[in-house]
């Protein structure tokens, strides 16, 4: 024993790589890995240079400043404020966020604890159907039936009732494109992704954990609220934030439903705007540089508000997986 | 005799049959278990010990295409009978698991505390009394009395076990179930919980599942002998016998029993 550890010591490191044939592998993944790190630097570097003229022009103002008007006339200057489009992003997403987040984990809640065997491969498919339908579809599907039903059975109601005192609530509703239709179309996008990674999740999640609760007597709701939920909170924030990830720069759907009005009304019942429907219309066809460069610089916002929330998310998932002290050797 | 100081409960198991869909596992299984005795189960694997150990406190038929049919009683009470709550008996007819791992989101404490308040029990006071006794009498206290808030996983493998243990007997059941409880533990560990086992056999009544026969010769009083059957296209388990550890071991009335302890099958 002795002699072979004094002739052959333990290779580490590099030499231990080459030894044994990992190197190609290990060169393999690491050139992937920094190919996706190099996206983002793009994606990054090429919104920041395009967006040079705006960002000389308005500098962090754009952010605060609430008229987008790209148009010139006789007595206007063209100005971009992009608050009218954090806005709507930001509240349409919120939306998505309030109704899906809590349908879509109580669904792969059932899914994976409560279905029965036989429905749960149906369902399961189905549900996996609805997360890849092209945003087109949800937005034609928008147009023709929902938002004329959401209009008529839900904004009108509302408007006309705890509308008159809540001003955020308030109609009267000329069109059916608004903030609050698109909010809820984006939850429906959102919620099959959701309902997916959840179920995918809590399937992970070890029978003994469930086992340990059941033979101290657990009802099974005890088991899902008490061992299986908090075991897979991890995982269920990381599905959530896809989905808010694609609620946020969902192009097609809100540019279909929103109504793309620049002006910021109170109530969700009126037209308004995304950063992606915004670009999305205007970028084709821009009547400037100034105009193309604020169209970029709005990207480079929305790239922003995106990485914030991811890194928020992570803290959050860091926070609450952590546990008690000592669970990670 | 310390026995007396604590109730006795017993299990009579009748005509027990266990199903996985239309699959019967099992042949209709009889067995006796007595107060303050340790009773093991052995067996080649896949002969249905956990499966019959599973169907003692109604664990079995959580697995949700299972169920079991025949009669279990603990003491005079059918723990099969219409109208019983099942989570109920399982609180009376604790089990602890072959894999030694810990509630993982929770600490120490809390991994003993969750079954004391799964049953209603809120004071901080009567939680710390309750906790620190379970601990003790699972040999657990002095090595971690220090660390109650870290988690369960910082604990080892053996130490893990003992947690589970303490776990079950927070909630003070009649009759402990194990499965296997020894085999993912070195043999310093294993000794522990044996060494436990004995001691636990003053206060409840423990069958163990064990594929270590010289574990079930150290430490039960008696053992019952399950076989496969592969006539059948299915192999189906069964009992062929059950006696005391000592005349189980020494003189088998069953041929497979002798060729099984004898190292000729499993
Ligand atoms: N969850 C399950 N679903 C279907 N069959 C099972 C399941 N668990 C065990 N079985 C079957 O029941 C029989 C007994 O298994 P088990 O009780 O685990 O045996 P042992 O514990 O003695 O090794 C085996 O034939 C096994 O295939
Ligand atoms: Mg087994």
């Amino acid at each position: 024993m002795a002699n072979i550890q004094a002739t052959s010591p333990k290779p580490t490191g590099w030499a231990h790589r080459l030894q044994h044939g990992d190197l190609f592998f290990w060169l393999l993944t690491l050139f992937f890995a920094l190919v996706i790190i190099g996206l983002v630097v793009a994606v990054g570097v090429v919104t920041y240079n395009g967006s040079a003229e705006a960002r000389a022009e308005y500098g962090t103002s754009f952010l605060t400043q609430s008229d987008w008007n790209p148009i010139e006339t006789d007595l206007y200057q063209p100005s971009y404020g992009a608050w009218p489009a954090i806005r709507g992003t930001l509240l349409s997403s919120l939306i998505a966020l309030l109704l899906a987040a809590p349908t879509g984990i109580a669904i792969g809640i059932f899914l994976s604890e409560l279905c029965p065997l036989r429905l749960r491969a149906l369902l399961g498919f189905t549900v996996e159907l609805l997360a890849a339908i092209p945003s087109v579809i949800y937005g034609l599907w928008g147009v023709a039936v929902f938002s004329p039903w959401f209009t008529n059975a839900i904004a009108n109601p509302l408007a006309t009732s705890i509308g008159q005192f809540i001003p955020w609530l308030a109609g009267p509703i000329a069109v059916s494109r608004g903030l609050a239709v698109t909010g809820v179309i984006l939850a429906i996008m959102i919620l099959p992704t959701i309902a997916a990674i959840t179920r995918d999740v809590l399937q992970a999640v070890p029978n003994h954990q469930r086992d340990v609760m059941l033979a101290l007597g657990s009802t099974r709701w005890e088991v899902i609220w008490l061992s299986v939920l908090p075991y897979s909170r991890a995982g269920i924030i990381g599905g959530v934030m896809l989905g808010l990830g694609r609620a946020l720069g969902e192009t097609m759907a809100a540019t279909m439903l929103i109504g793309n009005s620049t002006r910021i009304e109170e109530s969700i019942f009126y037209p308004a705007t995304t950063a992606a429907a915004l670009v999305a219309s205007e970028l084709p066809n821009s009547n400037s540089t100034m105009h193309e460069s604020a169209l970029i610089y709005l990207a480079l916002v929305l790239f922003g508000i995106t990485l914030i929330l991811n890194l928020a998310a992570r803290y959050l998932v860091w926070q609450t997986s952590r546990g008690p002290a000592g669970a990670r050797a | 005799m310390a026995a007396t100081a604590h109730p006795a409960h017993s299990m009579t198991v009748r005509g027990l049959k266990p199903f996985y869909a239309k699959r019967q596992a099992v042949q209709a299984v009889d067995l006796d278990v007595r107060a303050h005795e340790i009773l093991a189960l052995i067996g080649p694997s896949g002969c249905g010990k956990s499966t019959v150990l599973r169907c003692l406190n109604r664990m079995h038929e959580t697995i949700p295409y299972a169920h079991a049919e025949g009669s279990v009683k603990l003491d005079d009470l059918d723990i099969y009978q219409a109208g019983i709550d099942a989570t109920l008996v399982r609180r009376k007819i604790g089990m602890v698991f072959q894999m030694p791992i810990a509630l993982r989101t929770r600490s120490i404490y809390e991994n003993i505390a969750v079954g004391l308040r799964l049953g209603g029990m809120n004071d901080r006071l009567e939680l710390d009394r309750r906790v620190e006794q379970a601990l003790r009498s699972a040999n657990l206290w002095d090595e971690v009395k220090d660390k109650l808030q870290l988690s369960g996983l910082a604990l080892s493998g053996g130490q893990q076990q003992r947690l589970s243990i303490a776990r079950t007997i927070a909630i003070e059941p009649a009759v402990i179930l194990f499965d296997e409880p020894c085999s993912a533990l070195d043999p310093i560990s294993t000794l522990k919980i044996e060494e436990l086992l004995l001691q636990l056999r003053e206060r409840y009544t423990l069958v163990i599942v064990t594929h270590n026969m010289q574990q079930a010769a150290r430490i039960s009083d008696r053992t019952a002998v399950f076989m496969v059957e592969r006539g059948q296209e299915q192999p189906v388990g069964l009992l062929v016998e059950e006696g005391s550890t000592e005349q189980i071991f020494s003189k088998p009335r069953d041929r497979r029993t002798e060729e099984y302890i004898s190292g000729k099958v499993g």
